[in-house]
């Protein structure tokens, strides 16, 4: 295979205005960073609220979030996000449609699109492994919180939640890794982040396989640095003796 | 005294599994009270009723005057000021041993939550261990902890599911006499479920003797040991054998070993074919007896032993007697029958 390496290539002008490739890459970054966070904490809080639903003694609520789930796990991730930003503000109500169509940038409108599909999506995945997490925790503990006086959401908040999360923190965090992967889905509707900037690079610099060798890089990077970052929260909450009970 | 707690014809049924059936016993507000059954006879179902767990189908459950269950009605569980104590604890773990114990104390004073769990610490005997893990701790301390939690908020009422069930046997009666000590000093009104006699004898004021889920007699443990109500209360509670007999008198059974008279009228007419039970306790061995029976194996158990033996009959009986009196497997020893009173139930 004939190709030439260029290394060089990131710090080279793109011909637009004073950038070098390299600037497109760290705002890239940027903007995968931003969908990833804000996803993470929309899909953390409902996803919290879903799983706590489909543990609770009351059939219509714990079916509400079941259904939820079931919908939002099996439809394609591509899909959903195209129906959140071709079709969704189609039906929205008269100002609010006005205001996404018109008075939001498109790069904004499209922000606000993959963020609600990205963290209602990964809500539903959060939720099964909140509801596992307080399914593992022996039944003897929201016995005890009742018997001393607290009542139901007393006892989710002061006694299975803190519980549960402990527990699943190991599949939270590959369900945070997965945020940051999937928000690469961004680029379908002209998101310019990690992934659009590596194939804009590629296309004008002609340098394809620096490009995407240097976001694979910073995808790795990335995942590992949290990877790291959960492994010290892990440490830091860890309990001994939690992960052995279980009833 | 009136009844501090009333469990009124009280049934429960998961489904269409009738687990407790119309049943009631009376607790008197410091008194401890045990039901006492193998597993599945519905006691541990009795406790969760009464913490408010589960429903009941029909009756009703009263403390201190106030209804806590009918059915289709209920105090929920939080409401209840009832404490319990769960069989593996169920600490809190991702609490300290000092957390743990004021968790039920939300709604005190900063200063009088930690007087409560100092003194509470104090008295279970675990003062120090405040700042500790459930996790550093040993079986016995964790029930410790367990209780101490559980009598904190100063519950009406405290349920104590088989509490010393995952203990060793020697921990277990240690615990079971302190546990006593300390409801009685804190003067709460407590039950407790267990599968273990010695356990329910030595902690409880009143005992009840389930069987598929029906309560067949609630009485002091005296009175149950020695005049159980019915054939199964008498062969469940103690040890014994049943020895055929034939009543010859108001209060007298003439059996194998020879006619005994107890203190006490026996309702059976004269010419009746019964059985009498016969605990350890009741057969003495007595060397100037006529009557003789082989010893046919024997337990050494410190300060006695104890005896299966053999009638001519080739029934058996069981005797305690002093260790002092140590016979080989074989020989005949003299056996004489010292009684109060006769308990005998219908032949069958």
């Amino acid at each position: 295979m004939n190709y030439n390496w260029d290394w060089g290539v990131f710090f080279k002008s793109t011909g637009v205005g004073q950038e070098i490739y390299l600037d497109w890459f760290v705002s890239g970054l940027g903007w995968t960073i931003a969908v990833a966070l804000v996803a993470w904490i929309i899909a953390l809080i409902l996803g919290a609220v879903l799983g706590v639903m489909r543990t609770v003694p009351n059939r219509l609520v714990a079916g509400i979030a079941t259904a939820y789930v079931e919908l939002f796990r099996n439809v394609p991730l591509l899909v959903q996000l195209f129906i959140w930003y071709f079709l969704v503000p189609d039906y929205l109500p008269e100002g609010l449609q006005t205001w996404f169509k018109q008075d939001l940038s498109p790069a904004t409108s499209a922000y606000v699109s993959v963020v609600v599909c990205l963290g209602l999506f990964t809500a539903a995945r959060v939720c099964e492994q909140v509801r596992t997490g307080i399914q593992a925790l022996p039944r003897g503990q929201a016995y005890a919180g009742l018997a001393v006086g607290f009542n139901l959401v007393q006892v989710y908040r002061h006694v299975l939640l803190p519980q549960a999360f402990r527990i699943i923190i190991p599949p939270l965090t590959s369900e945070f890794l997965n945020v940051f992967k999937n928000s690469s889905v961004a680029s379908l509707i002209g998101l310019m982040e990690l992934l659009a900037q590596t194939r804009q690079t590629a296309e004008f610099s002609a340098n394809i396989f620096e490009a995407f060798t240097l976001a694979t890089l910073i995808y790795f990077v990335l995942n590992m640095s949290l990877m790291v970052f959960m492994g010290w929260v892990e440490r830091r909450v860890r309990v001994p003796g939690l992960m052995v009970g279980g009833k | 005294m009136s009844a501090f707690l009333e469990f009124d014809q009280v049934s429960h049924a998961y489904s269409q599994q009738t687990v407790v059936d119309t049943m009631s016993f009376t607790l008197v507000e410091g008194e401890i009270g045990c039901l006492l059954g193998s597993s599945g006879c519905g006691k541990t179902t009795v406790l969760r009723c009464l913490a408010g767990f589960e429903p009941i189908r029909a009756g009703s459950i009263r403390l201190a005057g106030q209804t806590l269950s009918l059915p289709g009605h209920q105090v929920p569980a939080h409401a209840r000021q009832i404490g319990m104590v769960f069989q593996d604890y169920a600490l809190f773990p991702h609490l300290t041993v000092g957390d743990n114990v004021a968790f039920g104390l939300r709604r005190w004073s900063r200063a009088e939550r930690l007087r409560r769990v100092a003194s509470l610490l104090d008295l279970v005997g675990l003062a120090g261990l405040a700042r500790s893990y459930p996790h550093e701790l040993s079986g016995g301390q964790q029930q410790r902890v367990a209780l101490a939690r559980a009598l904190a908020p100063r519950p009406r009422l405290l349920l104590l599911d088989e509490p010393f069930s995952n203990l060793d046997v020697d921990l277990r009666s240690r615990l079971s006499a302190e546990v006593r000590a300390i409801l009685k000093q804190e003067n709460t009104t407590a039950i407790l479920v267990t599968h273990d006699q010695h356990e329910a004898f030595a902690m409880a004021d009143r005992v009840g003797v389930m069987q598929a889920g029906r309560l067949l007699q609630w009485a002091a443990p005296y009175t149950l040991y020695h005049q159980p109500a019915s054939r199964f209360v008498a062969d469940f509670i103690g040890q014994g054998v049943f020895l055929p007999g034939v009543v010859t008198g108001p209060a007298c059974i003439e059996t194998e070993i020879g006619e005994f008279c107890g203190a006490v009228p026996v309702p059976f007419d004269v010419g009746q074919r019964v059985e009498v039970l016969l605990r350890p306790d009741d057969v003495q061995h007595d060397d100037a007896s006529s009557r003789k029976a082989v010893v046919e194996s024997k337990v050494f158990r410190g300060s006695e032993f104890h005896y299966t033996l053999a009638l001519p009959s080739g029934r058996r009986v069981l005797a305690e007697v002093p260790s002092h009196h140590d016979h080989p497997v074989g020989e005949p020893i003299g056996i004489r029958l010292e009684m109060d009173h006769l308990i005998a139930f219908p032949a069958h």
